[in-house]
């Protein structure tokens, strides 16, 4: 099979045609490594490439499938892992200067569970800086661009994950969402993302930004390989103590059960001020498609939803301004040189280390969590998140499916969102108060606005109810009338080849010294602008 | 015109518990090994490790409190203690604020009032930090995680102590409590144990207490002792001269008798206390501390009445060995082996207790085996070796754990009681000393004395000295 079409593939038909012997693993691998190979340097989703790892990889796992040992439904399907997943032997950056140089000694216990079921792991995606941010653009190593359109950003944190996904780099990916990191750059690039109920997912070696919150989720072309993938990567993990011991994973059972009867309600509060026609327009839309399946869809009242933002970034931030704590150049990753003494290289190896966005973060953290202030800020976020969930459930006593739009906006133009952060923070109002309750909740494409960018429908639902947003999201996409992603529908040449900002990693000397270049650059300004 | 003055002293205690693993992940606690080998990613604080609770912690927590009268906090939870240093790898200690698993309890000690009860204010659970290592490669620091994750208790009492006596009898009732519970082996020297002393004076009959400070890096039951003495004077001085005491920490230099401030109050960090999210709430239910009440060993009362009653031992001989666990434990299981226990009893009491002063060790520190303990026991009893064999014997025991069978064998100390080699062995001493043989004849019965003396000497101590009286007599 060429190349081209086997990079059309979803996740599910590629280990199908595998297990037929149509296809080899090295095959796959192959076909997602030329496409890294071309598109990277316009796009830079990727973080690290193992190309010898992966074709490594490929044989073993072809080996076990040909002797019978793999018969998961994913085995062999070339995969990319957000850089904020520990992979043994394997740098995991974080996105971060202060972990530029940083192996792992273990592998995170998600990565694990994917590996067993015969993963091949290309490499690591490009993120937001420690998940701190909705656009991948505070990444040490450079912004990831939109594959619909480079001068737009990928959304983030996870766009690295997303846009590999969109731009057929990947045949599927994991990625993390703490406040909407998975959901919203999956909207913004046309795919289909879920984060799943907190506990669901192992956090072991999932690098912590705010870990009452953090869930490692699947980025993936449909809602088939969501389920699979959620389906192989859930487990109970002693290791994780707020893990949970679920028995209903076969969530792939659920899809197609249809939304006859479904009741869908749609916060009236996700519709107001701040959301653009066009997703509006392409929300209602999505919603009416499924009342025409079968559900029963109104509006009503969610309260609370302007405190989300507020206890999200208190809460997130306290617990960021903690777990970052270890990273002080005592043990691993980033130590600044020429330093006097304990204090000077803690402040020089941090000052150094982080990027502005991640500074900023932890401040805030540090000042909510500091006495005198603690009850005032962190006790009463902590109490605005109860309550939150208390909102979420009486809706789900009325609803089995929440539908929304995942963003405001599609995705902003590079360079946009920065400048503004507080502007920035906002765009999260649909997705924070997920993690806030804890909640399943996913995003697929609904449409494209008047540039021609991907709009996202959100489907949220209570704790342990994935299987319903799975089918209720099956059930649309299927009555969908448009293509995947840009490269589903033009081919590779489909993504605008603007001018990449930077090579990753794993394919030449000459990129690698280009991106040690601009890195040191990219360093400086930031210096120069702290 | 001097005033009278009151010292007023609370006490934090670090205990570690006696747990084989780690508090939050699975790597051995043994002391030794060599550097960053009892490790692994959570308690180095590498990125994405979380901490998972040792069920066996909160047995051990809830057994010292249950033992120190306190109540249970059954819904209880663990928070950050945000601080910067490098022997903490996460640069966080998991550690317990606002719900910690023990509260309200107290022990009551001995003083010449009478009974007191002190107040135990709370007793929390906690992560130790690594160890640095300084000056060795000249311009750097190590650090070493294996005592990383090692699981601490911290018991605050309340500030009801008057004196150093009423402290060390505290102490010394905490750690008998925590010894006969097997929660830990509570050593001071080792670290096992350690106290921080909260002190401050005030005007005899003054209702409010005195600025307190906090005195640190007390090693010994002595330098506490010593410390609280200075303290006190330095605090008293001050007033007298007019002078305010300030809230500080201070450090006890035990080899120069002196304390210096390390931080006062207004340079205190914040820690930045919030509720640890990798963990979830620790629920304990009345099941779950009925069973550990159950399940809670005989203590020191109760083993002493049985010692009498069992053993037939006298108060004193139970006094002075169920003072130590160890010791109790040393005498039950060879007292069980030879099934003489006053036998075991007087070697404890005689020879071992001579030792351990001779040699200012504590009775935790002793090294030989009841099962030796006992071999000796039956070889003194059947006349195998006589005493001046088994105190040589059990000397080298005591130093060396060796086993006195083999030992005897080896050096064949084995007692002679060979009648034809002692008869010839007398004969010859007879015949070599005419002059006591004579005054012996004479009526000086004290002179049989040294023929057995030099008898001995002639069978080299090993002779039956029961039977060489015998013989002597017989043959003058």
């Amino acid at each position: 099979m060429p190349m081209k079409e086997i990079r059309n593939l979803t996740a599910l038909q590629l280990a199908a045609k595998i297990k037929q012997k149509e296809i080899s693993v090295t095959e796959a691998a192959k076909a997602a490594l030329e496409q890294i190979r071309e598109t990277e340097p316009a796009l830079g989703s990727f973080v690290t490439v193992d190309e010898a790892g992966a074709l490594k990889q490929a044989e073993t796992v072809q080996k076990k499938i040909s002797s019978g040992e793999l018969a998961s439904p994913l085995a062999g399907v070339p995969t990319a892992i957000k850089d904020n997943l520990c992979t043994e032997g394997l740098r995991t950056t974080c996105g971060s200067k202060i972990l530029g140089n940083f192996v792992p000694t273990y592998t995170a216990e998600a990565v694990r569970n994917l590996q067993e079921a015969g993963a091949v792991i290309l490499g690591k995606t490009n993120m937001d800086e420690f998940a701190m941010g909705s656009t991948t653009e505070t990444s040490a190593f450079g912004a990831t661009k939109n594959p619909w359109n480079l001068s737009h950003v990928p959304g983030g944190s996870s766009g690295g994950s997303c846009a590999a996904v969109a731009a057929q780099e990947c045949f599927y990916a994991l990625g993390s969402d703490t406040g909407g990191s998975i959901r919203q750059p999956s909207a913004f690039c046309g795919v289909t993302g879920l984060k799943p109920t907190y506990g669901t997912v192992s956090r072991y070696g999932l690098v912590a930004y705010g870990s009452s919150l953090d869930q490692i989720g699947p980025v993936a072309k449909d809602v088939a390989d969501c389920a699979a993938i959620l389906e192989t990567i859930a487990s109970y993990d002693k290791k994780d103590s707020t893990s949970l011991n679920r028995a209903d994973t076969d969530f792939t059972k659920a899809l197609t059960a249809g939304v006859t009867g479904m009741k869908i309600g749609i916060p009236k509060d996700y519709l107001g001020e701040g959301l653009d026609g066009d997703v509006k327009a392409a929300v209602l839309a999505a919603a009416k498609k499924l009342e025409e399946l079968g559900a029963i869809v109104e509006e009503f009242d969610l309260s609370l939803v302007e405190y989300a933002i507020p206890a999200y970034y208190v809460v997130a931030c306290a617990e960021a301004s903690s777990n970052l704590a270890r990273f002080d150049g005592v043990k691993y990753g980033y130590r600044a040189g020429g330093c006097e003494g304990l204090h000077q290289m803690y402040k020089k190896s941090r000052s150094e280390g982080f990027g502005p966005e991640v500074k900023r973060r932890i401040m805030l953290g540090s000042f909510v969590l500091s006495s005198g202030y603690y009850d005032a800020y962190y006790l009463k976020a902590l109490r605005t998140k109860a309550l939150i969930k208390k909102a979420f459930d009486q809706a789900f006593a009325a609803y089995d499916v929440i539908l929304g739009p995942a963003a405001p906006t599609t995705a902003p133009e590079l360079g946009k969102s920065l400048s503004d952060p507080l502007k920035m923070y906002l765009g999260d109002i649909y997705t924070v108060a997920v993690n806030l309750a804890g909640l399943p909740a996913m995003t697929l494409p609904c449409g494209l606005d008047k540039k021609g960018l991907p709009i996202g429908l959100q489907l949220i639902g209570d704790c342990f109810q994935e299987k319903k947003i799975l089918q209720a999201a099956y059930a649309y996409e299927q009555a969908r009338e448009w293509g995947l992603s840009p490269v589903a529908e033009h081919g590779a040449e489909g993504i605008h080849q603007g001018k990449g900002l930077l090579g990753r990693a794993g394919f030449s000397k000459q990129i690698e010294e280009q991106e040690k270049k601009e890195m040191e650059s990219l360093q400086k300004e930031r210096e120069v602008n702290a | 015109m001097s005033k009278e003055y009151e010292t007023v002293i609370g006490l934090e205690v670090h205990v570690e518990l006696a747990t084989k693993t780690k508090i939050f992940c699975g790597c051995p606690t043994a002391f030794g090994g060599a550097p960053n080998t009892h490790t692994c990613p959570v308690c180095t604080g590498m990125p994405g490790s979380l901490p998972v609770l040792n069920k066996q912690v909160v047995e051990y927590a809830m057994a010292v409190g249950l033992a120190t009268n306190c109540t249970i906090t059954q819904y209880c939870k663990f928070d950050r203690k945000n601080y910067f240093y490098p022997d903490n790898p996460q640069n966080y200690q998991i550690s317990q604020l606002y719900l910690p698993i023990c509260r309200d309890g107290g022990v009551e000690i001995e003083t010449p009032a009478g009974k007191k009860t002190i107040g135990i204010h709370e007793i929390h659970m906690e992560e130790d930090a690594g160890k640095l290592i300084h000056d060795e490669w000249g311009d750097c620091s190590l650090v070493d995680y294996n005592r990383s994750g090692v699981p601490l208790i911290e018991i605050v009492s309340e500030p009801d102590m008057r004196s150093v006596e009423e402290v060390i009898s505290y102490l010394e009732k905490l750690r008998m409590i925590i010894q006969y519970l097997g929660a830990s082996d509570c050593k001071l020297n080792e670290g096992s144990m350690r106290a921080d002393v909260n002190l401050s004076v005030r005007e005899a009959g003054a209702v409010q207490f005195g600025t307190r400070t906090e005195m640190k890096n007390l090693n010994s039951f002595k330098a506490i002792a010593r410390a609280i003495e200075h303290e006190k004077n330095r605090q008293v001085d001050l007033l007298m001269e007019g002078k305010k005491v300030v809230q500080e920490t201070r450090r006890w230099d035990d080899a120069k008798e002196y304390s210096y401030a390390m931080r006062s109050k207004e340079d205190a960090q914040d820690y930045r206390y919030f509720p640890e999210p990798d963990l979830v709430p620790l629920v304990i239910s009345d099941a779950w501390i009925a069973e550990v009440k159950a399940r809670q060993p005989e203590l020191r009362t109760e083993k002493m009445a049985r010692y009498k009653q069992e053993y037939g031992l006298p108060d004193y001989d139970t006094e002075i060995i169920t003072g130590s666990k160890h010791l109790a434990d040393l005498f039950e299981a060879a007292a069980r082996l030879c099934g003489k226990p006053k036998k075991v009893s007087n070697w404890l009491m005689g020879e071992t207790m001579r030792l351990l002063k001779e040699e200012e060790m504590e009775p935790e520190e002793l090294k030989f085996s009841p099962e030796h303990l006992a071999k000796l026991v039956d070889l003194t009893e059947a006349g195998s070796i006589n005493s001046t064999v088994a105190k040589e014997v059990f000397e080298k025991m005591f130093h060396e754990d060796i086993d006195p069978d083999a030992y005897v064998e080896e050096h064949g100390l084995k007692t002679v009681n060979d009648e034809g080699a002692l008869r010839a062995a007398i004969a010859q001493v007879i015949e070599e000393n005419p002059q006591s043989v004579a005054d012996y004849r004479n009526g000086k019965e004290k002179a049989i004395g040294f023929l057995v003396g030099q008898t001995m000497k002639a069978m080299k101590g090993k002779a039956n000295p029961g039977l060489v009286n015998q013989i002597l007599k017989e043959l003058l």
